[in-house]
């Protein structure tokens, strides 16, 4: 679909093709309101479902059951009559749920009764020593050109860090051919004591047989060093990874502690957020049906707090049934109790992978001349000596360093901020707070907003 | 709780109310400064960054030029460089009827004794501004103009300040004044304040503050929008403004092209918050696009708007309080107040601290809208 052929106005926009996204479209449209969705990739499937449908990988067993769980959610979405719009980059939300999205090298103004926000999560910055060096990138990114093109990674690879998505990130690899020299572990060892009050919930949640089945099947292949610290060194590209009492020789190290949401559209249209001590981010304030601070703005999936790929679909249904609700009130519609239901089924034993997969302060919270803002080539050293200087915040901070300025608008580097300030100064990463996120929140060309169509930009100036 | 002591008490922590309160200190004046926020958190931290004596209404002439004096020698009087540098400001004509204009005024300036502005002719435009579209037929420079980091200026004029003696108060808002004594007692969110003086330099808030003199003003709250650029190859060095049509232009040193020109967001005054207008910016995009080729395929990173205010003929308040003696008036800077943020500081603390100046301020006074 292009540009042009958008209506200039509709009951829902659902912002994100991931299982929330799906799950909450399809409802909507189900239920008779007109709905759109938008997705800047190329298909259908958010990160987890990354190509569902269209993935080169064909084999089940590679990529597992939990991801052709997509299949009947996108299928769901694609014919439940709303319109599904992929390659679409959503720019910009307003308070008065303006939608800027650009599809196809050209923008257009999109105004909404309703908007779910279904931007899932991004990993956690990982700022070791070197781990700007060409050679080391995402668990995250290798996943998706494995999902999306089927390409293995190449050379002799190495993965450092924790959490669930690095271990099916190891098996997937192993299963489809790949090698892999070493897996770093950098679970710290009393998170294990930490997590045991959890243990019941997550024993009885999926989860559990699942992870343990992962984990056996990659140490049966892959040699598994524990590890607090990771280093990255090479000269002009990654050479070595050094890790505690030991070095391996490597071409490629994908790094991973987990993920966090991406708050960066509900931010900039004027959500308030506050710091989730548990899974160590900030998370939206919601209400029991998702919605934000902002009127008719929703966030759902693991953009409302880490809930994982089943969760978020059950979370864009809960938030879908709500602006069906609004918008149509005679509406059919699922009982939002069994959906409660399911979705306490689901997130069940988060817990105890969130304190389990809690990523150590050393590992968040870097020291000297580790990268910190990776746009602006910003340093822990410079982050911390501002800090004590007196800047208190990381929107000041901008004026001092540049860092959350560059393209990235602060997804690599925000939380880190947050937290080295915090910790200089004593406070808490809540009093301290996060970026003021200025839309274009992707970037657009120049060329681009100007090809907003006037006409339109003309009546809606008068509408408003 | 025992109230704080100053003798004088500036209200707003802007450049206005920073460089008032570090020329305050520097003539031995005690002084607090009353900030809701922090200093620099709206306008001043956040607008375009211009340094420009170029296009001024006649009224804010010598207050600008005695800025610009002041910017030159920034660092000494403030400690940090604030990122000032000058290549000039140049106003490009789009058709000779408006470069016919501009001649009108370069000359009725020259009649007045100023000689800042000068008209240029296409040679020379594109000589200053080689990327410039090929219809410009002229303009006019001011070639001492330039830009600087506001932010950075802003919290280097507080930093100066508080090293040479002012007590700045952040994040305390002021809720009452009242006449005490000969003085006034200055209420806030953390207790009273008594001072002999008090000037009011509250930006976008400054009419609540007349307002508790009895001395109401036609203020409208602005947010003018700026978006900011990737970083692109250098091509530009002059700021580059437009009259027909809004826009000032600019590429920093690092690469990135700051587009602003003054149209606006919806502010929300209360909230400190602010919600742009994309329409608007389309036009701003089509405006640099027509101007300058080479930035169509540039990426927008950022857009933003910061809260100020604006006086209904477009020139600040500046002077005394009409009603209430020992009060005096620093706000309405509509859009344009940054450059002005030095030397107006400077007059103010001298006639607050002497009661009498030799800069020009007539055409600022308050008094002007009871009319």
């Amino acid at each position: 679909m292009n540009a042009a052929d958008l209506s200039s106005s509709y009951d829902l926009v659902v912002i994100g093709g991931g299982p929330a996204g799906m799950a909450a479209a399809a409802l909507a449209a189900k239920a008779g309101v007109s709905t759109v969705l938008f997705d800047e990739n190329p298909g259908l499937g958010g990160q987890i479902y990354r190509a569902i449908g269209a993935s080169p990988v064909t084999q089940r067993a590679i990529l597992g059951d939990d991801y052709w769980a997509g299949e009947p959610l996108a299928a769901e979405a694609k014919a439940s009559g709303a319109t599904i719009v992929t390659g679409a980059t959503v720019w910009s939300l307003d308070p008065q749920r303006l939608v800027g999205v650009s599809i196809g090298g050209k923008a257009r103004l999109i105004q909404a009764r309703r908007v779910i926000i279904a931007t899932g999560a991004l990993e956690r910055p990982f700022p070791v020593p070197g781990w700007t060096l060409p050679g080391v990138m995402t668990a995250g990114a290798a996943q998706t050109a494995l999902k999306a093109q089927g390409l293995l990674p190449a050379g002799r690879t190495v993965l450092a860090g924790n959490g669930p998505l690095l271990w099916l990130l190891a098996a997937q690899i192993l299963r489809a051919g790949g090698r892999i020299e070493a897996m770093l572990d950098t679970t710290p060892r009393r998170n294990w004591l930490l997590a045991a009050p959890h243990a019941p919930d997550f024993l009885l949640s999926p989860y559990w047989s699942k992870g343990l089945a992962l984990l056996r099947e990659v140490k049966a292949k892959v040699p598994v060093h524990r590890t607090a610290t990771v280093a990255a060194v090479g000269e002009g590209k990654l050479a070595e990874v050094l890790y505690d009492g030991g070095r391996i020789a490597a071409d490629l190290l994908l790094l991973h502690q987990g993920v966090v949401p991406n708050v960066n559209l509900a931010n900039a249209a004027g959500a308030a957020h506050q710091w989730n001590e548990r899974q160590l981010c900030f998370v939206p304030v919601l209400d029991a049906d998702f919605g934000t601070t902002v009127p008719g703005i929703a966030v759902a999936g693991d953009g409302a707090g880490i809930g994982g790929g089943t969760a978020a679909a059950e979370r864009g249904r809960i938030a879908a049934i709500a602006a069906v609700r609004a918008l149509k009130p005679d509406a059919a519609l699922p009982n939002p109790d069994n959906v409660r239901q399911k979705l306490q089924r689901e997130e069940m034993g988060r817990a105890f992978l969130d304190v389990l997969n809690r990523p150590s302060d050393a590992l968040r919270r870097p020291v000297g001349d580790t990268i910190v803002c990776r746009c602006e080539e910003v340093t822990a050293r410079q982050v911390r000596d501002t800090a004590d200087m007196g800047c208190e915040g990381p929107n000041q901070m901008k004026a001092f360093l540049r860092s959350g300025m560059g393209p990235c608008q602060g997804r690599l580097c925000g939380l880190t901020v947050t937290e080295l300030i915090a910790e200089q100064r004593g406070m808490t990463p809540e009093a301290v707070g996060y970026y003021r996120l200025r839309p274009p929140v992707k970037p657009i060309t120049l060329a681009e907003l100007a090809s907003l169509p006037i006409a339109e930009a003309e009546r809606k100036a008068v509408e408003r | 709780m025992a109230a704080r002591t100053a003798d004088v008490v500036v209200i707003g922590g802007g450049i206005h109310g920073c460089s008032t309160a570090l020329h305050l200190a520097l003539r031995g004046v005690k002084t607090i400064l009353v900030e809701k926020d922090h200093a620099g958190r709206h306008a001043s931290g956040v607008n375009a960054g211009g340094v420009r004596q170029l296009a001024r209404h006649v009224a804010e002439i010598p207050l600008s030029i005695q800025s610009m004096a002041l910017w030159e020698r920034i660092e000494e009087l403030v400690g940090d460089d604030c990122g000032f540098s000058s290549a000039g400001t140049v106003l490009v004509a789009e058709s000779d009827e408006e470069l016919a204009g501009f001649r009108e005024r370069v000359d009725d300036l020259r009649l007045r004794g100023f000689t800042h502005e000068e008209l240029i002719d296409q040679a020379e435009l594109r000589r200053l501004v080689p990327a410039v579209s090929e219809h410009c037929p002229g303009g006019v420079v001011s070639r001492r103009d330039g830009a600087a980091d506001p932010f950075r200026t802003t919290q280097a004029f507080r930093r100066r300040a508080v090293e040479k003696g002012v007590t700045v108060l952040e994040g305390v808002r002021v809720t009452g004044l009242s006449r005490q004594g000969s003085g006034w007692r200055v209420e806030t969110s953390d207790g009273p304040i008594e001072a002999a003086k008090v000037v009011n330099a509250a930006g976008a808030w400054a009419d609540r503050i007349a307002a508790m003199l009895g001395e109401p003003v036609p203020l409208e709250v602005i947010a003018p929008m700026l978006m900011v650029t990737s970083r692109v190859p250098a091509f530009i060095d002059p700021v580059v403004i437009l009259r027909g049509r809004k826009l000032s232009f600019k590429q920093l040193e690092n690469g990135t092209v700051v587009i602003g020109g003054g149209h606006l967001a919806t502010p929300y005054r209360d909230e400190n918050r602010t919600v742009l207008d994309w329409q608007k910016l389309t036009t701003s995009a089509r405006t640099v696009w027509e101007l300058f080729p080479v930035m169509r395929e540039a990426t927008i990173v950022r857009a933003w708007a910061g809260i100020e205010a604006r006086m209904p003929d477009d020139i600040p308040v500046v002077g005394p309080s009409g009603t209430s003696e020992g009060v005096y008036h620093q706000f309405g800077f509509s859009a344009h107040g940054f450059q002005l943020g030095p030397g107006t500081g400077a007059m103010m603390a001298e006639l607050v601290a002497t009661g009498r100046t030799n800069t020009p301020i007539d055409g600022l006074e308050i008094g002007r809208f009871k009319k």
